[in-house]
């Protein structure tokens, strides 16, 4: 297939589409909109179902309605809507259906802005909604993984059982790059689970209420059994010239684009520093992060948010050398300079 | 030699009811399967439950069934009659549930002329929870968070969901009822019936609600607590059919 110029939004749409998925639900919200924008129009001629919402309050439970059939489905909002949407995704996971579900992220808190973040990387990989649940949640950094692995989500949510986020951002969704779309799509499992009408079979019913506590903790032990099963199988990370690195930059998303050139500018400088950047942000790449940092003597965590991704990082290097935090809040973007700053001030403080 | 005169509907599952004595949910449960059952609609009808008195509902139903959050009933409605538009699909929700926090819900529901039926159920209480104020709680009705009786003042004024849906174009029939007698008994399944037709004529969104009496929660005998429905509720409810919209005619 030839490539395509397209903005990370409809990339991501029409990877959808690709993927089979005909079903979306979903509420105007910037910097999102491009996605139902493009789906309002393309759905219909794949014989498919575009529905805006009142709220994306309703919007998750049409995804669930949807998705309690068996069918390939998703839906898109940015930071506010997605905490709207939390409620829902918490059913969702407890009945263990798969739907993907995307989050092109916006400054907060609260309205914040509609300049680029990474700020729900908590929200997305901790704490999306009530009760031990995990989405399995995938931070690309280019158009073409918006598409790439918007495809692998719905692969990935048909496979577990499970809600699959694509956390983006709005420097993703806005931009432009050429994006190739790959021709192997592989077919969605049977689901023999789902509600479609009981004609010869016995019914099915969704229900994620459970009044005796053994049977609800018999249902949350294989929700996590299953977890674990996608922390053994899924977890994909990219090192970037961390081989011979005695400074490791780690960043995900789009940032991990920025640091990328502060990365090859340092050692255009004779620094030895490399990039790391996990790709699916839970599961958590642990033993990649700590292939990465294997010959480092530190590690700055390069984010556009407080500093989230950095206690997972401290966590699988076991805190066995130094990791520095360099976060920018409300929607401002680091530049390379300043992330190569702070490589700067490492390399001339060694050991610290 | 005997003969079966009357049996368990077949869309309902042989699970007993674990409502109070008294309730009306046993009787809307049946009428609704038997109007299920009586139209052939067993084998491609999906059922969505809500939460409240009728959380358990997916045990009663015997169709493949969907158990929703609080008030979500009618967007997973939606989300499954999208995908499956031949199927028949109805929410059976109660008035904490559909006419407070799902009012958005019920509302956009009906005007999108989203081709499902709604079982929604009034008795004026949060049944569930314990006997709380409702929306649809009556101006001077005793609950554990009116101690001393609604006031329009404090708590405003109960809404009449039939009323209100039936000004939306979506809504191709909006009826009210109630179960205290054989007649109204009757009445209801009528209403029921021609709802479930509606769907399955494609002619739009359609909703019975059904006034049911709360003995346990209004600390009414079960005779008391019908004599109080019809003093108390029928005055500010009335029964009837308030959108009958031209194709249902």
């Amino acid at each position: 297939m030839a490539k395509l110029l397209m903005e990370g939004n409809q990339a991501l749409a029409e990877a959808a589409i690709h993927a089979g998925c005909r079903y979306f639900f979903g509420y105007p919200i910037t910097p999102q909109s491009e996605i139902p924008e493009y789906l309002s129009r393309r759905l219909p001629q794949v014989g498919g179902v575009y529905l805006q919402a009142e709220s994306e309050v309703s919007a998750i439970n049409m995804v669930f309605g949807a998705a309690g059939t068996g069918a390939r489905v998703f839906t898109a909002s940015s930071s506010p809507g997605i905490s709207l949407m939390s409620e829902g995704i918490s059913y969702i996971a407890a009945c263990e259906l798969p739907c993907v579900l995307v989050n092109v992220q916006r400054g907060g808190p609260g309205l914040g802005n509609i300049a680029p973040s990474q700020a729900d990387y908590n929200q997305a990989t901790k704490g999306i909604g009530h009760g031990d649940f995990h989405l399995l949640v995938l931070a690309p950094n280019s158009v073409q993984e918006m598409a790439d692995l918007t495809i692998w989500a719905f692969d990935l949510a048909d496979k577990y059982r499970n809600p699959v986020m694509v956390l983006s951002d709005g420097i993703l969704g806005q931009m432009m790059e050429p994006v190739e779309f790959s021709e192997e799509i592989p077919e969605p499992p049977e689901k023999p689970w789902a509600v479609t009408g009981a004609s010869g079979r016995k019914r099915n019913i969704i229900n994620s209420l459970h009044i005796a506590p053994e049977v609800l903790e018999a249902r949350n032990l294989k929700l996590q059994a299953k977890y674990a099963a996608a922390k053994e199988n899924e977890c994909r990370c990219e090192n970037y010239l961390t081989e011979d690195a005695e400074l490791v930059v780690a960043a995900f998303g789009s940032c991990a684009r920025i640091a990328k050139a502060a990365v090859e500018e340092a050692r255009s400088q004779g620094i030895k520093a490399g990039l790391c950047r996990p790709i699916t942000v839970w599961p958590f790449p642990e033993a990649a992060v700590a292939e990465a940092c294997k010959n480092a003597r530190a590690c700055i965590v390069t984010e556009m948010n407080e500093g989230q991704m950095v206690y997972d990082i401290r966590l699988a290097l076991k805190d066995r050398i130094p990791v520095h935090s360099f976060g920018k809040m409300g929607g401002v973007i680091p530049t390379p300079n300043q992330i190569l700053d702070e490589i700067k001030k490492l390399e001339v403080k060694p050991g610290v | 030699m005997s003969k079966v005169i009357a049996s368990r509907t077949a869309a309902l599952t042989e699970t007993p009811f674990h409502y109070c004595p008294g309730c009306a949910h046993g009787i809307i449960h049946r009428l609704t399967a038997e109007v299920i059952d009586e139209l052939g609609l067993q084998e491609k009808t999906v059922g969505v439950a809500s939460v409240g008195c009728s959380v358990f509902a997916y045990d009663y139903f015997n169709v493949d069934m969907l158990q929703a959050a609080h008030g979500r009933a009618p967007a997973v409605a939606t989300g499954v009659k999208r995908v499956l538009p031949e199927a028949t699909v109805f929410t059976y929700q109660g008035d904490g549930d559909l006419a407070a926090i799902g009012t958005a819900e019920i509302v956009h529901a009906a005007g999108r002329g989203e081709k499902i039926t709604v079982i929604f159920v009034n008795n004026a209480n949060y049944g569930m929870t314990g006997g709380q104020q409702a929306p649809t709680t009556l101006l001077g009705q005793v609950t554990k968070t009116t101690p001393n009786g609604r006031t329009s003042e404090a708590n405003g004024y109960p809404i009449r969901v039939c009323e209100l849906l039936s000004t939306l174009t979506g809504a191709a029939y909006i009826a009210r009822t109630a179960v205290f007698d054989p007649a109204h008994v009757t009445q209801t399944k009528k209403a029921i019936r021609k709802a479930f037709e509606v769907q399955e004529k494609g002619l739009g969104f359609s909703l019975v609600e059904v006034l049911g009496n709360c003995p346990t929660n209004w600390h009414l005998s079960p005779g008391d607590s019908v004599k109080w429905l019809k003093e108390n509720m029928l005055p500010y409810y009335p029964l009837g059919e308030f959108k009958v919209s031209e194709e249902v005619e």
